[in-house]
């Protein structure tokens, strides 16, 4: 699966990876959701930790879509409650 | 560049789907997209060119912050050698806030610095699908029927439009950061107009509105602290230049 990390770089991230991502996203919809801002920061800086380790970067001639693409690293709390609410970043 | 900066996925996806329906004929498309997306580089070009500005004028503002902090020094220890010790105090305030302002602004070059670089390294990266899809367009535009043609399109444009969507989003963020250093810049220049570093301490008493907001301003213990620090030195008559390194202000602060 290809993710991109936005304003950062895309990296093709094998399926079981792409799994627990999707989890991670789970757990970090559900932290905004709560209103914590911690644990929000903490589930996020895990999510781009696994696509960055996990994955490979793309080549930079590549023309490819990415399938997922994760908001900025230096996201704030205030903006990712704008936006990822409800069905978050890899809808089921 | 407004627009491109912004959401997730589906919106850039919708941006695309767009861009791809102004025309109907696959190579007016392609040609479309490819302009469009020499656009965008230039708007880039702007943008790094804009972040570099601000460092600048932040640089420069640096310097005349440096050049204050050693003259309001030099004045205190003046004053204080003339037995002005609220002279003194008042120049060591103002000196004390010109400090830690040059702190603020170290931090904010340093992170115009780290932005500047970053937007190089994404604009050489959008040259480089810029120009693979200037490549494929030609591909296309000779092998493919034009209904084959509008899905090999469809895929190459999605490719180099997400990183041109992306790239977009990093320049609007960068700039939204430098606009807010440049209010600071706005701000300091302001209150440095209204005296708030002025060379000429002996015609206030020491209590007009500018000092009273450097009062609040400051640290008083820091202030207290360099005044000793003055009025030992002068006591124990060693060189006036010790405090005038630059190097010396991190510890003072």
């Amino acid at each position: 699966m290809i993710v991109r990390i936005s304003t950062e770089s895309q990296y093709r991230l094998p399926e079981d990876d792409a799994a627990a991502l999707n989890e991670l996203d789970n757990e970090v919809v559900a932290a905004v959701e709560a209103g914590d801002e911690d644990r929000f920061h903490e589930v996020f800086e895990q999510m781009l930790d696994l696509v960055r380790r996990a994955g490979e970067p793309l080549d930079e001639d590549e023309l490819a879509e990415s399938e997922v693409i994760l908001p900025p690293p230096d996201t704030s709390f205030v903006e990712a409650g704008a936006e990822f609410t409800g069905e978050g970043l890899i809808p089921d | 560049m407004p627009g491109m900066g912004g959401r997730m996925s589906t919106v850039i996806k919708a941006k695309i789907n767009k861009l791809l329906d102004r025309a109907e004929d696959p190579s007016e498309t392609l040609e479309y997209s490819y302009q469009k997306q020499m656009e965008l580089l230039q708007n880039v070009k702007k943008g790094i060119a804009d972040v570099v500005t601000s460092k600048k004028r932040l640089q420069l503002q640096q310097q005349k912050l440096e050049q204050q902090v050693v003259k309001l020094d030099t004045q205190a220890r003046q004053a204080l050698s003339q037995g002005r010790e609220d002279l003194a105090r008042t120049a060591l305030e103002r000196k004390q806030f010109a400090q830690g302002e040059l702190q603020s602004l170290d931090q904010q070059v340093a992170e115009l610095e780290s932005q500047q670089a970053s937007l190089i390294e994404k604009e050489q990266k959008l040259r480089s699908k810029i120009d693979q899809f200037r490549t494929k367009k030609e591909v296309i535009k000779a092998q493919y029927s034009a209904a084959e043609a509008s899905v090999k399109i469809s895929e190459a444009a999605s490719g180099v439009g997400e990183e041109m969507a992306d790239v977009g989003l990093a320049m609007q963020r960068a700039l939204d950061k430098t606009e807010g250093m440049r209010a600071r810049a706005g701000a300091m220049e302001e209150l440095e107009a209204a005296g708030a570093f002025d060379d000429n301490l002996a015609l206030g008493s020491g209590t007009d509105d500018i000092d009273k907001e450097l009062h609040q301003l400051t640290s008083q213990s820091a202030v207290d602290d360099d005044l000793e620090r003055l009025k030992a030195e002068l006591g124990s008559g060693s060189p006036p230049q010790q405090s005038l390194e630059p190097g010396e202000r991190e510890r003072e602060a």
